[in-house]
């Protein structure tokens, strides 16, 4: 069968498929690129990883990411104010594209991943299996929430000159999150197409494997 | 790490020379029936994911091209037009990615300054200079280089998203600082011309193939005749 042979994704160079150890990774012998991942946790493992991850997302999404003080008055803001703050002064634009890529993408992204970790897990095939693994894998570049915390970072220390600045529990929130967000990432996504059930696709046109 | 793939044989054999090709999708090997009917190209389907089977991305070049061209050109108005507008009582600052950054390094955060500096000037440019590179040695068909070209293209992808960073700072300002008659920050022109050169150079970066970089050391473009120089065909892992 042709899951005995891979392709480098970066320089299309053919390897033979080899299983790995957990935490290993296989590069390609030309380029360097990485192959594919095998994972340290265990299927069960990375569900409650997601759904850790989704409980954090809703706490970093529903209180104050930090209070700001400035003669006695004080003002608090969560990233949805942000957005919305920002969508009110007129710059759609920006507002659109800081929910798409910190609030939406990585929601849908978690959503995605639970699900297709519990299709995996159930063990019966399922139509939407493919499709959604294919979305997730376009969508994934686009969710930012590492980039976002090193802005708030960033935001703090250029507020704390002005004015004073209170931590919020969204602060640390998003913290946490970034972290469980680093180790999902960090999970092969492709090695689902291995162990998720089989689904027979809709073939619409000619398109066959190689048979060995 | 130890669990390489098979050791290298060279000369290496892509997918391509195999008649094999890569589902862009879920990676799945299948065999190419396109090379022998050129009327199936396009129309073939990946029998794992259902998704469309191209051995290397379509009209990669021209759309780097495009896309890195509309990022020039974004990237003039997002440098030359206030990201940010801080409006207190004493009167209203406009600030340019350039002069927040300076702000940083006057104010006593140097760090901080090169830090943004990095990623909102440093990362864009080199990004679309590397990136224009790239694709001109593909027209040039170029041999030489290719793990260096290689890699290149491996940082690019990765450090873009970074570029962001200025575009959330100023979202958060604005959430933040907004006391009615003290202090209020708005986002200025410049951030949506920002963002948009971010995006735009990221999806640059995504429609750029880097197999080509492997194909056109190799070998010319069918139908093209060749260039009288043939690379050396031996690659080492």
């Amino acid at each position: 069968m042709t899951e005995l042979l891979v392709a480098c994704p970066e320089c299309d160079a053919l390897h033979e498929r080899r299983e790995l150890a957990p935490g290993a990774k296989a590069r390609c012998v030309r380029c360097r690129a990485v192959l594919y991942r095998r994972s340290r946790l265990e299927l069960d493992n990375q569900l409650a990883l997601v759904t850790a991850a989704i409980l954090t997302y809703l706490i970093a999404n529903s209180f104050p990411i930090v209070d700001l003080q400035i003669q006695g008055r004080s003002n608090s803001a969560t990233l949805v104010g942000s957005v919305l703050s920002l969508w009110r002064d007129g710059r759609e634009l920006v507002a659109v594209l800081v929910f798409a890529t910190t609030l939406l993408f990585p929601l849908i992204d978690l959503g995605a991943m639970l699900s297709l970790l519990l299709i995996t897990r159930r063990g019966r095939p399922t139509r939407a299996f493919a499709p959604l693994l294919r979305f997730l894998l376009t969508l994934r570049p686009w969710g930012m929430i590492e980039v976002f915390m090193l802005g708030i970072v960033v935001s703090l220390v250029k507020l704390s000159n002005m004015a004073q600045v209170l931590p919020g529990v969204a602060l640390w929130a998003f913290g946490i999150l970034t972290v469980l967000m680093a180790v999902i990432l960090s999970m092969d996504l492709h090695a689902l197409w291995h162990v998720a059930p089989r689904t027979v696709a809709s073939l619409k046109a000619p398109g066959r494997p190689v048979h060995r | 790490m130890n669990a390489a793939p098979l050791p290298p044989i060279p000369p290496i054999t892509t997918a391509a020379d195999a008649g094999l090709v890569a589902c862009p999708h879920c990676r799945l090997v299948c065999r190419d029936i396109a090379t022998d009917t050129p009327t199936l190209r396009g129309r073939l389907r990946c029998p794992r994911c259902a998704g469309r089977l191209h051995p290397r991305k379509v009209d990669s070049l021209s759309r780097t091209w495009a896309l890195l061209i509309a990022a020039v050109i974004l990237y003039i108005p997002a440098n030359l037009f206030p990201v940010m507008e801080t409006v207190t009582l004493f009167g209203t600052q406009d600030d340019t990615i350039l002069s927040g950054i300076a702000y940083f390094w006057t104010s006593g955060s140097p760090e901080l300054a090169i830090l943004i500096f990095s990623v909102s000037i440093l990362v864009p440019l080199l990004k679309l200079a590397t990136l224009s590179a790239l694709a001109l040695s593909i027209h040039r068909r170029a041999a030489g280089g290719t793990h260096q070209r290689a890699r290149l293209f491996r940082i690019v992808e990765f450090v873009g998203r970074w570029s962001m960073l200025d575009v959330f700072v100023v979202a958060l300002m604005v959430g933040l600082v907004h006391f009615q008659g003290l202090a209020v920050i708005q986002a200025g022109p410049g951030a949506a011309a920002f963002g948009a050169v971010v995006v735009l150079t990221m999806l640059a970066a995504h429609s750029f193939d880097p197999r080509m970089i492997w194909d056109r050391a190799r070998r010319p473009a069918p139908g093209k005749h060749p260039s009288g120089k043939h690379p050396p065909g031996k690659h080492h892992g």
